[in-house]
């Protein structure tokens, strides 16, 4: 074993030490298991504080620069500390949007003084950040984005509507994609990409309730909203280069988080766990010969993702089909997800039917929403419908629909 | 859930190079214009491919060099499998490769002597393992019963493949109440013993075998201490070759469809614009990736040893995965084709043909799913 990895597996040691004796005890509400599901002010402040303490006990930031906050280490140190949390199974870190997106973004990209504003506020999630990119009418043509922003004097001029905006009334700063022209050739040559506050007049934050029945997204109205020009990230016009970096870092294409700690894994050995004392007929449910079966076919594909994540990195392994696994992966781990999630709710019988805040619930409902949670996935960052579009086109050479 | 799952899958140069060579031989050597001509063959093959794939070694590649092989492990067999898979390439390839593996794993050392080096060198022998219809039969119907100092055997085999060709037989054989497995020399039974199954995959060739009445000298039987798990592992090592060369031909299933979907017009588009057709075809590509994976898993963690649990895992998991890829590549490549789709020309039914093969041999997907549920949750 190498020094490196020495001292990398005595890291991971160290944080998983830690994590066990921090580790929160139970708020008596349900944690959300994605960052997409902070509907409430005391969830927030609950895991605000909670960041704060993992950022302070130095286990997120590791790989951004010393000045900004970081601890200038290289990406495996990282990833080992998102390991340990994963492993530990600790709350998610909440500040998703500027650890992962809006964070590496600005180190990437930013002016020097953009660093020194943003990226420590980030770590201490001091400042929560947001993204607005979807609109109302424009959910898988992101090019189109109609909100408009109007040069006038020092300020820009915002006018629009966003949607499906995790943290909107929570943050302090937005990552914006608005239209500065409207009249050119190509319609993503017109968008340009803000580092916007939302603590001025004219916007406003509407929480959207959703199926989950919490209130983790909302609806951002821009009626005139003025911002310092100074906010514009590059230049006008560059809006769609900067969002489609951005889309790396959301993506994970591309290194640089803060963290990628933003949701709690949900794996076949929970499942098998929730559902131990469960029975069907009156028997153990592991001892009916179909739920065995489906769970095996489960087992099977949930190994499949991880082997392939594992292969995608080999290229003499992915042969007729380079882009295949990179461009599949999204689709088939999302979808995997969300029939393994149903399938959990049907493994409870009666307990299936009882939601979030009845006390005979499974895990406080956990599975419940945890199904109608992973729509998020299978819908945000392109619908699976749409990544089936991309992978016939861009793997295997089909026709445009 | 108790099982740590084994997530291993690695790959170095050597591999590389098998997988390569693999590609161009068994691309260069089996045009589908080649699988065609050799549908109505006798023996199922061309003897001066098998020979050059003898001078290459493949028949060696995973017996030990003591044993005159190349020592590269059963690992070795999957890209060569996949690769034959995917070009259709008939040989007694893989009869000889689980005769080979029987005895390695279960032949006393003066079998493996005298044994081994011939099958690399190109000696075809196969296996006779099945009984009735019933992978999954706990018991063994043939039975070998002492008569002096030889053996008397009695029963007949199914599916014994390439037996009209080979010139030594590995048969199951139920001895002293106990599974065995027992040589047989093809000149030990009358050509008439040998009866030829009219195949579903006419690519392939396999017979039902009387043994009833076979004599051999008791030093034939394989060592009885291993007997059992060497069937065992056999089964599941044959569930992995079958893998191999079912995601090969699923992923020729899918270029087939996908060649159709780009050039074939209806209302003025390519067929392969609407989202009814593309859709399917992606999740076909999805499902073969998804065997690929399960399979270069396996062939990083399989070993000369006994099969170990995690071994058996990824045998039974690429099992189920791949054939359960082709049947769906398969069918829906006969389905995406229309009219001529449902054609004897059209190189569909020779991919659907062979999904119907491979989904049997050594066990369908849900007898290796059962079997899996028993290694998790009992």
């Amino acid at each position: 074993m190498t020094a490196e990895k020495q001292d990398l597996n005595k890291f991971r040691a160290e944080v998983s030490a830690w994590m066990k004796a921090n580790k929160p005890a139970d708020p008596g509400f349900l944690l959300p298991q994605t960052f997409m599901e902070v509907g409430s002010e005391e969830v927030l402040e609950f895991l605000r504080d909670w960041q704060r303490k993992v950022y302070d006990a130095g286990y997120i930031g590791l790989t951004w620069p010393k000045e900004y906050g970081g601890k200038g280490l290289p990406e495996e140190y990282q990833l080992a500390a998102d390991e340990a949390m994963a492993h530990e199974r600790v709350p998610i870190m909440l500040n998703v949007i500027g650890l992962g997106w809006a964070g590496p973004l600005v180190l990437k990209s930013g002016t020097d003084e953009e660093k020194q504003k943003y990226l420590k506020r980030i770590l201490t999630a001091e400042d929560i950040w947001c993204q607005g990119f979807s609109e109302p009418d424009h959910g898988s043509d992101l090019g189109n984005a109609q909100t408009s922003a109007v040069k006038d004097g020092d300020d820009y001029v915002i006018n629009g509507t966003k949607i499906w905006t995790t943290f909107g009334n929570y943050s302090k700063y937005m990552i914006l994609l608005a239209r500065t022209n409207p009249n050119t050739e190509r319609k993503y040559d017109g968008l340009s990409f803000f580092l916007a506050p939302m603590d001025v007049p004219g916007v406003t934050a509407v929480p959207i309730q959703k199926i989950t029945g919490e209130y983790g997204f909302t609806e951002t109205f821009f009626d005139n909203a003025r911002i310092p020009a100074s906010c514009l990230m590059g230049e006008e016009g560059q809006g769609w280069r900067v969002a489609m970096q951005t889309l790396q870092f959301e993506r994970s294409a591309e290194g640089g988080q803060a963290t990628h700690y933003n949701f709690t894994p949900v794996t076949m050995g929970d499942l098998l766990q929730a559902t131990e004392n469960t029975t069907r007929d009156g028997q153990p449910l592991l001892k009916d010969p179909i739920v065995r079966d489906n769970l095996v076919k489960f087992l099977i594909e949930e190994k499949s993702l991880r082997l392939s994540a594992t292969r995608a990195e080999i290229p003499a392994l992915c042969q007729d089909y380079p882009f295949s696994l990179a461009l599949s992966g999204k689709l088939r781990a999302t979808e995997y997800f969300r029939r393994m999630r149903q399938y959990a709710i049907s493994l409870q019988g009666g307990k299936g039917s009882l939601y979030v805040g009845d006390e005979g619930a499974i895990e406080g409902g956990f599975w419940q929403r945890a199904y109608f949670n992973n729509f998020s996935a299978t819908i945000g960052g392109g619908t699976s419908q749409i990544q089936s579009n991309i992978i016939g086109q861009h793997v295997l050479g089909l026709p445009k629909s | 859930m108790t099982r740590e799952m084994n997530y291993a899958l690695s790959f170095d140069d050597e591999q590389a190079m098998i997988m390569k060579s693999a590609r161009e031989f068994c691309k260069g050597k089996s045009s589908i214009q080649d699988v065609r001509e050799l549908l109505g063959s006798d023996t199922g093959y061309d003897k001066k491919v098998w020979k050059a794939m003898v001078e290459l070694g493949w028949p060696g590649i995973a017996i030990p060099e003591s044993f005159g092989g190349i020592g590269l492990g059963i690992g070795s067999l999957v890209p060569l499998a996949e690769s034959m898979g995917r070009y259709m390439l008939a040989t007694p390839f893989f009869s000889a490769t689980l005769a080979a593996q029987a005895l390695l794993r279960g032949g006393t050392q003066s079998q493996k002597e005298e044994w081994l080096p011939q099958i690399a060198d190109g000696l075809i022998a196969t296996v006779a393992l099945l009984d009735s219809e019933d992978w999954g039969a706990d018991t063994i119907n043939c039975t070998a019963v002492d008569a002096g100092d030889t053996l008397k055997l009695s029963g007949t085999k199914w599916l014994v493949g390439d037996a009209g060709v080979a010139e030594l037989f590995v048969v199951s054989v139920k001895y002293q109440d106990k599974p065995s497995l027992v040589l047989v020399n093809a000149g030990q039974f009358p050509k008439s013993a040998i009866q030829r199954h009219t195949l579903i995959d006419e690519t392939k060739r396999a017979f039902k075998v009387d043994f009833s009445g076979v004599e051999v000298e008791k030093s034939r039987l394989l060592d009885p201490a291993l007997s059992e798990s060497t069937i065992r592992d056999l089964m599941l090592i044959g569930a992995l070759l079958t893998a191999a060369e079912a995601t090969g031909t699923a992923a020729a299933s899918l270029d087939n469809t996908v060649e159709y979907l780009k050039s074939r017009k209806q209302f003025n588009k390519l067929i392969g614009s609407y989202q009814a057709l593309k859709h399917p075809t992606v999740d076909i590509l999805n499902e073969m990736e998804a065997a690929r994976s399960h399979l270069y898993h396996a062939a990083t963690i399989m070993g000369d040893g006994p099969l170990s649990d995690d071994m058996e895992i990824a045998c039974r998991m690429a099992k189920a995965q791949a054939t359960e890829a082709l049947l769906f590549a398969g069918d829906r490549d006969v389905q995406f084709h229309g009219g001529m789709g449902f054609t004897y020309e059209c190189d569909a039914q020779l991919h659907i043909r062979r999904a119907q093969w491979s989904q049997q041999q050594f066990g369908d997907a849900y007898h290796h799913r059962k079997r899996l549920a028993s290694l998790f949750f009992d």
